[in-house]
């Protein structure tokens, strides 16, 4: 017996095993789909998740039931804590709800797939290159995709910006727009303490072709986290100037601010 | 009563794998001729084959002789086979005499075979390349110029000469008995190299499935530039796992040593150029000829990796 398959027995219950198989998934006849989803490793992936999900972080989520059952969904979250750790955490929450769960996508930063091992590790488990194509690709295919219009200026914010939104990019709701999909807003409390970072070193980011280097502490820290999922909101496909397109896309963001500070609310200590 | 004349079709690159299985596929409705810049292969007493190089005056006389009415250019020359130089005058000045003398000759029916390869692998790739996105890989690297010459040409031709009806198909790698392209060589030999952690998806067409796209192609006068591909996918270390090959990893980072190791290993089906199309996906999208041309490939993945699995040690 293989290591993979050794560690994968050790993991993956027989339950789990058909309790993931029963999703839905346009993969083909070898597991794979197009992005480099894998059917087999998303089960390793899932029962690692559920680690770092139920006892690591503690997450407490409210409101995952909002997210529709079938069709293209984008959940848009605020971006924190240096490493994808978020996206993660809203992955697994959809992934593992009682009533029609699904498997989301993520759209990750362009560098990851230049970064060998890791990139292959995370398209595996579902994980794509943020690109606008890949994101129309998959709405038209009915997925949820996870975004994060903050892209790296949130996800690399500093800890004395916790909990400030960044600029969003406008891109997701052109694709919501176009595709039809709902949007389900996410407000993410929690990420911003596992990695507090106090300063980036730009020079050295430069030099190591990463988007940042923090500097900050060589591990990551079990706060605990509160995903707050809002209602769904849908979008006209009206051809409008990019001014409304902007005003469509800070009503996500103040809906994304009530989230946040929901959960902060809920938060009673950080830990 | 005059019988009805049989299609006068020219098939280049007959000594492939892949021309001869076309040729098969038509002998029995259209009269054949066989051109190949290689060598001259016996195809039977009713198919006249050549070797020729189309850059040779005599090249017209197979037009004249012969009365095309329709050409199908499968005789690409592939980026691990001669000098860069010589691919460049065949592949697009043997391919812009090729088409002027079927323009000239009033051909009605051209389809070339250009290859996935024109776009180029690069990290920001998205999956599911679509026929308009940009061609790359010439920017990437100079031995895969030619191969995007080539498609910009036929493209020229296409709108220039609509009388032609040139269809160009772009299909991901094409695999199966007898193809002795580089992928064909990885899958069948024994141990075959990677780069450290990666794995990007491919996707593999079975040679069969492809000499039916072409003659499809081919009699449904749809002209324009398709790609040609399954809706299955795979990475590539997992198909060499399934073909039963050993994998052999080669350092990764940083880029420069991964392309000085393979430039001094100098491996014909590991060439140091295509060395990111083993790096980053180059996943594209097949839908738009599998809806126009009503195309369904028969072969699945698995039925492909069997063969090389099971033709390991030829006997």
């Amino acid at each position: 017996m293989s290591l993979v398959s050794l560690i994968k027995s050790k993991l993956v219950s027989p339950t789990l095993d058909e309790q993931l198989n029963k999703i839905r998934k346009p993969i083909g006849s070898l597991g794979y789909d197009p992005w480099g989803f894998n059917n087999e490793s998303v089960k390793l992936g899932f029962s690692l998740s559920k680690h770092l999900y139920e006892k690591y972080f503690r997450v407490q989520a409210s409101g995952v039931e909002k997210i529709p059952a079938e069709g293209p969904v984008l959940l848009i979250a605020n971006h924190s804590g240096q490493l994808p750790i978020d996206g993660l955490l809203i992955g697994y929450a959809l992934a593992s709800r009682q009533e029609n769960p699904r498997i989301p996508r993520a759209m990750i930063e362009r560098f990851f797939p230049t970064v060998p091992y890791l990139g292959n590790l995370l398209n595996e488990f579902g994980a794509v290159l943020g690109d606008p194509i890949n994101c129309a690709k998959m709405l038209a295919n009915d997925e949820a995709v996870i975004v994060f219009p903050e892209g790296v200026r949130g996800s690399g914010k500093l800890y004395r910006d916790r909990y400030r939104l960044m600029r969003f990019g406008n891109g997701f709701m052109h694709l919501a727009m176009k595709y039809r999909a709902t949007i389900i807003p996410v407000g993410v409390v929690g990420c911003e303490e596992t990695i507090p970072a106090i300063a980036n070193i730009k020079p050295l980011a430069k030099l190591l072709g990463v988007p940042y280097a923090p500097v900050a502490l060589p591990a990551i820290l079990p706060a605990k986290v509160y995903l707050n999922f809002g209602d769904p909101m849908v979008f006209d496909d009206a051809e409008i100037p990019e001014e409304d397109v902007t005003e469509r896309v800070e009503q996500v963001k103040a809906a994304i601010s009530e989230l946040i500070d929901k959960g902060l609310t809920e938060r009673k200590r950080l830990f | 009563m005059t019988e009805k004349r049989r299609p006068h079709i020219l098939v280049t690159g007959a000594a492939g794998a892949l021309a001869q299985q076309v040729i098969n596929r038509l002998r029995n409705d259209c009269d054949l001729v066989a051109v190949d810049f290689r060598e001259q292969v016996y195809l039977g007493d009713d198919i006249p084959s050549y070797c020729i190089d189309f850059n040779k005056r005599v090249f017209e006389d197979l037009f004249r002789r012969y009365q095309f009415d329709g050409v199908i250019h499968l005789g690409r020359i592939q980026s691990s086979q001669l000098t860069r130089m010589r691919r460049y005058n065949a592949n697009v000045l043997g391919t812009q005499k090729l088409l002027d003398l079927s323009h000239k000759y009033g051909v009605s029916r051209v389809v070339v075979l250009s290859t996935y390869h024109v776009y180029g692998a690069v990290a920001y790739n998205p999956a599911l390349i679509d026929e308009d996105a940009p061609l790359k890989s010439a920017g990437l690297t100079m031995d895969l110029v030619d191969s995007v010459e080539l498609e910009n040409l036929a493209n020229i031709y296409l709108w220039r000469y609509p009388d032609l009806n040139i269809t160009i198909l772009r299909p991901c790698n094409i695999v199966g008995p007898g193809v002795r392209n580089s992928i064909s060589t990885l899958l069948s030999s024994a141990r075959a190299p990677v780069l450290a952690g990666f794995s990007p998806m491919m996707q593999f067409i079975h040679i069969d499935d492809m000499a039916d796209a072409i003659v499809l192609a081919y009699s449904k006068n749809k002209k324009g530039l398709f790609n040609v591909a399954a809706d299955d996918w795979v990475a590539y270390q997992h198909a060499l796992k399934l073909c039963g090959c050993s994998r052999v990893p080669i350092p990764s980072i940083p880029p420069a040593l991964s392309a000085f190791i393979l430039r001094t290993l100098n491996l014909k089906s590991f060439p140091s150029y295509l060395m990111n199309f083993f790096k980053y996906p180059v996943v594209i999208d097949g839908r738009l000829f599998a809806k126009e041309f009503g195309f369904t490939p028969k072969r699945p993945l698995k039925e492909i990796f069997r063969y090389y699995r099971e033709n390991k040690k030829p006997v």
